[in-house]
């Protein structure tokens, strides 16, 4: 699966990699983020 | 996944189609199966925007090997790589595998 010129849905989580962190990574490999979410479960 | 969540991501995937791919960041191999399923074949707890809608989207982790090879090393460094060192890595992905086996044969 190649992340250059896919949409991505960054999922991230609190206690996990948050989604602002997987979205910089999707963007930097060339993906463009078109949603970024950072669940949080307590 | 949050009923608001659920929501947004329904929304994003409708508008996109078909060129939509997720990325998780989850830190564990039950949420990595929870979310994993929400996404691909609808919202587990049937409470959500997402019950009974099977979106199909492709499932990827930010651990796996194919998504951290087309991340800049120091971005990746910077962002991920401290919180892979204290997860389960390997748990993660075992529980992603079986999540993409699930949703293969739903």
């Amino acid at each position: 699966m190649e992340l250059r010129g896919k949409k991505v849905i960054a999922l991230g989580e609190r206690d996990g990699v948050p989604g602002p962190a997987v979205a910089e990574c999707a963007s930097r490999a060339g993906a463009e983020v078109v949603l970024t979410l950072t669940a949080c479960y307590v | 996944m949050g009923l608001e969540d659920q929501a947004a991501v329904k929304r994003v995937a409708d508008e996109h189609g078909n060129g939509v791919v997720v990325l998780l960041g989850t830190p564990d191999a039950e949420s990595t199966q929870t979310l994993a399923q929400t996404v691909v074949a609808g919202d587990p707890s049937y409470a959500g925007p997402l019950a009974g809608v099977p979106l199909g989207l492709p499932v990827f982790h930010v651990f796996e090997p194919e998504v951290r090879d087309q991340v800049p090393a120091d971005v990746y460094e910077a962002q991920v790589a401290l919180m892979e060192m204290s997860l389960d890595r390997e748990a993660i992905l075992a529980g992603l595998r079986e999540a993409r086996r699930a949703g293969a044969t739903a």
